[in-house]
Order: C-alpha cells, then structure tokens, then sequence
C-alpha cells in the first residue's frame, strides 16, 4: 500500500527510495542534532540506502547524504509525498 | 618594530604575529586546507586538560606592504554549532569564545563549505555575531561549480558584513589571495546578523530553525543554480555495492586482508633492517665503548629499549597509511555504516571495526586510531578491548609454543594440528574481546547517549597529502609520547636483570673463572665455549629479576608455570616477544635467534617432581592462553594512558586482563593436566 500524500509518519517507516518532508521531531536531543547538519522543517529528504540488517539508514537531505539508526529516524515526523 | 615605534589601535596589520583559528562543519575541507597552507611545520600537541589533539603550524606570509607575518594557524575540531554536544565541539567553543584563553585567536578563519552552504553559514553567522575578526574562506568553489551552480561572494561578503574568498582547498586555488586576506585584511564584523530576539525565544531548537530562516534569506541572491545536474549518482552506485549485504561484507573483508597482509609482509622487511641496523649498533657499542656500568647501561638499557621503540615504525606507518586512505576516501564512513548494527549488541560503535581489526597488527596504532568514535563510552570500551586481539607480537611467542608442544600432525589429511592451535589461539582473542565488550556496556556508566548521527561523504580519490602527513602526525605521536615510557621501563628492567644483592655476580665468576682453569680448553672446547652463556643463565637467577622469579614463582605455579617463566613474564612485561629472549638466556643457548635450540633444550628439561617433561601439553597451552589474554605491553599501556589522560583506565585493563589471563591458564592446565 502506497502512503498517500501528505500522510504524517517517521522516517524509520519509509522505504527504500520514497521521498517525504519533514514536518517535526518527537526527540529533542536527536532533533538537536539533526537541525544543526541542516534537516530542517520543510526540507525534503530522501531514503537513499538501508545498510544491511534494516539499520541504519541513509537519506540524502539538503545536498548530502546522512547516516542515521533507525530508533533516531523515527523520532522524525514526515509528509509523505506521493510521486504520482 | 623597535625603530617604528607605532600605537597599536585594534590594528591586527601592525602585528608581526598572529594566531588563527580554523573552524568549520566536519567534512568542510579544513584539515586539507589547514595542510595546505602549514605542509610540514605542522605540529601535535593536546589541548590542555583534554584528549583531543591541537594541531599547530607556524608560517611566514608576506603582507602587501611588504612586511613578513609569523602567522600560526590552530587547526579546531569540527563543529556544528555553538552549543557543544561533544568534547570535540566544546573545546572548540571555548575556545573561540573566551577572550581569556590563553591561546585566543586574533583572528578566525572560518571555512565554509560552499556545496552546503546554508548549514555552513549559520555557523559562521553565529561566529560573526560573536564580533571576532573573521574571514570566510568559501571552499569547495570546484565541486560547486561542477553541480552547475553559481555563488556571487562579493554580495554575500556585503550582506554578512566580512571578508569571503572563494577557494578549493583540494585543488589549491584562491589560497595565494586567502593568505593576502588573512594577514593584509583584519577587522571586526560590524554587522549583527541574528537579531537577539529572534534567536533566544523558545528552545534550543526554535533558535536553531530562526537562524536558517534569516541565513536562507541572506543567501537567496546570491546563489545561482544554472542548472542541475545529479551528480551524486556515482555515490549513490557506489554504496550500492559497497553496502550490499553480501558484496559489502566480502569487500569489507578482502579490503582487512589486503591491509594485513601488507601489514605483516612488506612492514616485516624494513623491521628486519632496523632490527639488524640497532643489533650492529650494540655490537659496535660493546666493542668500542669503555667496559662499565654506563656502557652496559647504554647499550642494554637505552638501545635495548630505543630499539623496541623504532621497529614498531613501520607497522605503524603501513597502517595509518591504510587507515588515511579509507578514511580519506570516504569508504571508512561505509564500513561503520554496515557493521553499526552489529557492534551496537556489544557496547560497541560501528567506528570501532576499524581499531579492533588494527589490533591484529598491533594495538598501538589501533588504540590510537579511535578517536573517530566520538561517544566516549564506545570509544573507552574499544580501547580497553582491543588489546585482547592477538597482536604480531604474540606471534613469536605462540609459535616457538606450539612447536614446543604441539606435535606437527595432519588430521583427516589437510588439516595441520599447529594452524589449528594458531588460528584458535587468534580466535578465542577477538571471542575475548566480544565478550569483555559485552560485560563493559553494563560496568561502564554514562550520561552521553549514544548516536550514530554521521555525514555520509561523497566518494573521493584520497588526497595524498593529507595522507602523508596523517602518517608522519602518526609517527611522530608514537616515538615520542611512548617512546619515553618505553625506554624508562627498558632501563628499570635492565638494571633487574644486570644487578644481584651484595657480591653474587663477583662470586659466580670467581666460579667459572676457576672451572674454566681446571678444564683443559683444546680437549674440550665446547665446554669453554659453552661458558659464557652459562655464566649468563647462572647471573641471570641470581639478579633480581631471578629473585623477582622465584618470588612470583608460587603464584604462578598453580598454571604451572616455574621460576624460569617467571622472570620470562617479567621481563615480557616491557614486550611479549621478550619472551623468546629471555627464555634463549635462561637457557643458555648461545644463538638468540634460533628458535630451534631453544626449542629443543626446553623439550628435553625434565619435571624434577614427576620425572616427565617439564613442557607438556598442558603447561604450553596454559601458557599461551597467558600471552593470549595478559596485558604485558608498556606500549599499549603507555598509549592507553596518553589516550584517556587518567591512570585509572590502563590499570584496570592491566588488571581485568591480567586477571582473564590467570583464570584461563588455571583452568587449561588442571584440563590438560
């Protein structure tokens, strides 16, 4: 099943490849990080790769490619956006 | 300046020195630069109270008034923010912010990544708002280009109010006008460029959303995309393969080989030069040195010592050099990427592939090589583990051992008794350090959380001056942070073993010296020649360190382990393949370097209680899971020391392993028994 536009979920839960927006953070620590190498609210970010095992992931965001556990990226809240 | 007596007035451009500080995001290009623009008048030392290294060079630039400027460039940690998360950062924080550090910088050059733009400007914006003299370096003006993409740096100089100078750190252009900018040009920003109110309402993370909003306002204008192209396809292809959850393991695997094997073999050649270079240095010592005390100490102490210092070098240096290259290629950051799940089960960071797998060769370099992981509890845990790896220096020590007591048979016609022993002796050490890592996450307490947050860089063919200086920094640690300790301990040693109490060397010659009058020499002349080794062997158990020997003697005897061992574990203390020497002088075999003799008088000893070997299966196993686990390594113990800056942590790895090490041993012999 396709996310449909627009539906808020966490990074942790994307899929190889999708592209969302990021809308907010669930944890401040991690989103104190985050915020600092450049993922902001509104920034669109991409799941570029998923290591072996399922963690962590990589997502290209604003330019270059981060790579972060699975518990940081679900603190993130996104909007899917639906290609098609 | 004492003919020209001038009123200094704020004027950086009077000064005939200045102090700068490099600051950036990590991956900004500023260590490319920093060697760049210092080459080889770079120089290591800490920053005071701290682990983290404060790289210095000192260069003369000539000013445009032509005026020669002794210009000392501080290379900082890479940061983020202003608002330090880890020791890194707020070293670098303190740093630039407080006016009374004693090494305040008069200026800072601040390097911005121009591919990333926006996250490097609000850094720099905050670093303006702090009225520090600063001059932007805008790096990476290639790779910019390249993306299509253009940046107008004399509006964005205008709207921050400071002075940019585009550049490419790796392709060495601008430097030449970044040098001019730094010593001609030096006045404080007076722009303020985050409105106070605007960043200190709501938290912590509300400020740091307002900053990008003002810099994404600052930037627009002047950033001009002409058009776009994806050029991190190739990355992306890359990592394909290189995290692939088959290909990525079997690459990552033949990479480690491909390193080890290096290690071992090509560094084996330059080791056996210096190895010759100092045993004919205390060759000539002996010959040409008057006979005495200072002598003996010079030449079996310090040069002894020295000597086992230096032949590190080229493992070291292989390794780094290795090391240097993944890191600098950007693969370093994949490797940690594909194992971080793996090593989290055990305390452990995806960082802490790299040093584990180092220790192999040696835990030296290894144990210093963690300072990527920036968690302090993982980077701990690793450095008091990976010495349980089976490191080179074990390997004389297991195989004079398992020639000793392990027959050469094949079982089930390929598989060879001695490899097997071998491979489980290296196998049951990195089981060892799985383990101990495993029962640290639950010892060790801290409040640090642990993250994997890492910029995944974009592949890049390794710039070959940021490796050769990684090595030489690398080198010149070693040498001399170690080398001091090293050489101390080689000294104390030697007086143990080349001093007795009272006049018991005196009398033990009086001995032989008058054996050697009774015995016809030409009847028999092996015995004369024999002589001197005996006398040795005779000193050497009466010296203190034979005393220390036989004081040890009931504690280790549950091992099963005699007096002579005894004085072998001493004197291993300093280095585990000492073992092989000093078991040579014990046993009064002439030639040092032939493990055979050795081998063969050791076999033939007889148990004096039960009237068997003295060196049965049970004894040699015991003793090689000894050398496998104890800690008897002043190098490593030295690093480990410089490494956490606090006594506490070498001892207790001294202690744990120690204590491993008995265990393991008492258990193998009453087994094997």
């Amino acid at each position: 099943m396709k996310n449909g536009n627009g539906t808020l979920l966490t990074i942790a839960e994307l899929r190889l490849g999708e592209k969302a927006i990021i809308d907010s953070f669930t944890d401040l620590e991690v989103s104190l990080k985050l915020l600092e190498m450049g993922c902001l609210p509104g920034e669109i970010i991409q799941v570029n790769n998923i290591a072996p095992f399922g963690d962590p992931i990589a997502i290209s965001v604003g330019g270059y490619v981060l790579g972060l556990r699975k518990a940081e990226a679900s603190s993130v809240i996104v909007k899917s956006i639906n290609e098609k | 300046m004492k003919n020209n007596p001038i009123v200094e007035q704020n004027s950086f451009s009077e000064k005939s020195s200045l102090k700068i500080a490099l600051i950036g995001n990590p991956n900004c290009g500023k260590s490319t630069l920093f060697n760049v623009l210092t080459g080889l008048k770079q120089s290591t030392a800490n920053f005071p109270g701290a682990t983290v290294d404060k790289k210095t060079g000192v260069v003369k630039i000539k000013n445009t008034s032509g005026k020669i400027i002794s210009v000392e460039f501080i290379d900082l940690p890479g940061i983020y923010s202003l608002h330090p998360k880890s020791l890194d950062e707020k070293i670098a924080v303190d740093f630039l912010c407080d006016q009374n550090h004693p090494d305040h910088p008069d200026l800072t050059l601040f390097i911005a990544d121009a591919s990333n733009l926006k996250r490097s400007l609000v850094l720099a914006a905050q670093i303006i708002d702090l009225k520090i003299p600063v001059v932007i370096a805008l790096n990476m003006m290639d790779v910019v280009e390249k993306r299509g993409m253009e940046i107008d740096a004399v509006l964005l100089s205008e709207k921050l109010g400071v002075e940019i100078i585009p550049i490419s750190a790796r392709l060495e252009t601008g430097i030449d006008l970044l040098r001019q900018g730094i010593v001609s040009l030096v006045q404080i920003p007076l722009k303020e460029i985050f409105n106070k109110e605007i960043i200190t309402k709501g938290n912590e993370a509300d400020q740091t959303i307002a900053r990008y909003k003002i810099i994404t306002e600052i930037i627009s204008g002047c950033l001009k995309i002409k058009m776009k192209k994806d050029e991190e396809v190739f990355s992306s292809r890359t990592d394909k393969i290189l995290t692939h959850k088959i290909w990525g393991y079997v690459i990552f695997l033949s990479v480690l080989l491909l390193i080890f094997e290096s290690v071992f073999f090509i560094a084996s050649y330059p080791m056996k030069w210096i190895e010759s270079l100092f045993i004919f240095f205390s060759q000539w010592g002996t010959q040409h040195l008057p006979k005495g005390e200072f002598s003996d100490l010079l030449v079996n102490g310090v040069l002894a010592g020295l000597s086992g210092v230096v032949v590190f070098i080229p493992q070291i240096a292989l390794l780094f050099f290795f090391i240097a290259i993944l890191e600098d290629s950007g693969y370093m950051a994949r490797v940690s990427f594909i194992m971080d799940k793996i090593m989290r089960k055990f305390g452990l960071n995806g960082r802490s592939v790299i040093p584990l797998l180092s220790g192999v060769a040696c835990a030296v370099p290894a144990i210093m090589s963690t300072r990527t992981i920036s968690n302090w509890k993982e980077r701990l845990i690793t450095i008091m583990i990976t010495p349980l790896m089976s490191c080179s220096a074990r390997l004389p020590v297991y195989a004079l051992l398992i020639a000793l007591v392990v027959p050469a048979e094949t079982k089930f016609g390929f598989l060879n008794m001695q490899g097997i022993v071998l491979m489980f002796l290296y196998l049951i050490g990195f089981l060892a350090a799985i383990g101990a890592a495993f029962v640290m996450k639950y010892l060790i307490k801290s409040k640090e959380r642990s993250f994997f947050i890492m910029e995944l860089p974009p592949y890049r063919s390794p710039r070959w001056k940021n490796v050769g200086l990684a090595i030489v920094d690398r080198v010149k640690v070693f040498l001399f942070d170690a080398g001091k300790v090293i050489i101390a301990i080689s000294i104390i040693l030697w007086f143990l073993a080349s001093h007795a109490p009272g006049n018991k060397f005196e009398e033990i010659e009086k001995k032989y010296s008058d054996y050697s009058e009774m015995i016809d020499a030409d009847k028999h002349p092996e015995k004369i020649n024999n002589l001197p080794q005996q006398v040795a062997a005779e000193k050497l158990e009466a010296s203190f360190a034979g005393i220390l020997g036989k004081f040890i003697e009931p504690v280790i005897k549950p091992l099963g382990f005699d007096w002579k061992v005894g004085i072998a574990l001493v004197t291993s203390f300093a280095a585990r393949e000492v073992f092989v020497g000093t078991m040579a002088t014990i046993y009064s075999v002439g030639d040092n370097t032939n493990a055979m003799s050795i081998r063969e008088k050791m076999s033939a000893e007889i148990n004096t209680e039960t009237q068997k070997p003295r060196y049965t299966f049970a004894v040699g196993f015991a003793l090689m899971l000894f050398y496998a686990f104890a800690m008897q390594c002043m190098s490593t113990l030295a690093v480990v020391y410089r490494e956490t800056k606090s006594l506490k942590w070498p001892v207790l790895q001294f202690i744990y392993m120690g204590t491993l090490a008995y265990i393991a041993s008492f258990v193998a012999y009453h087994l094997f028994k």
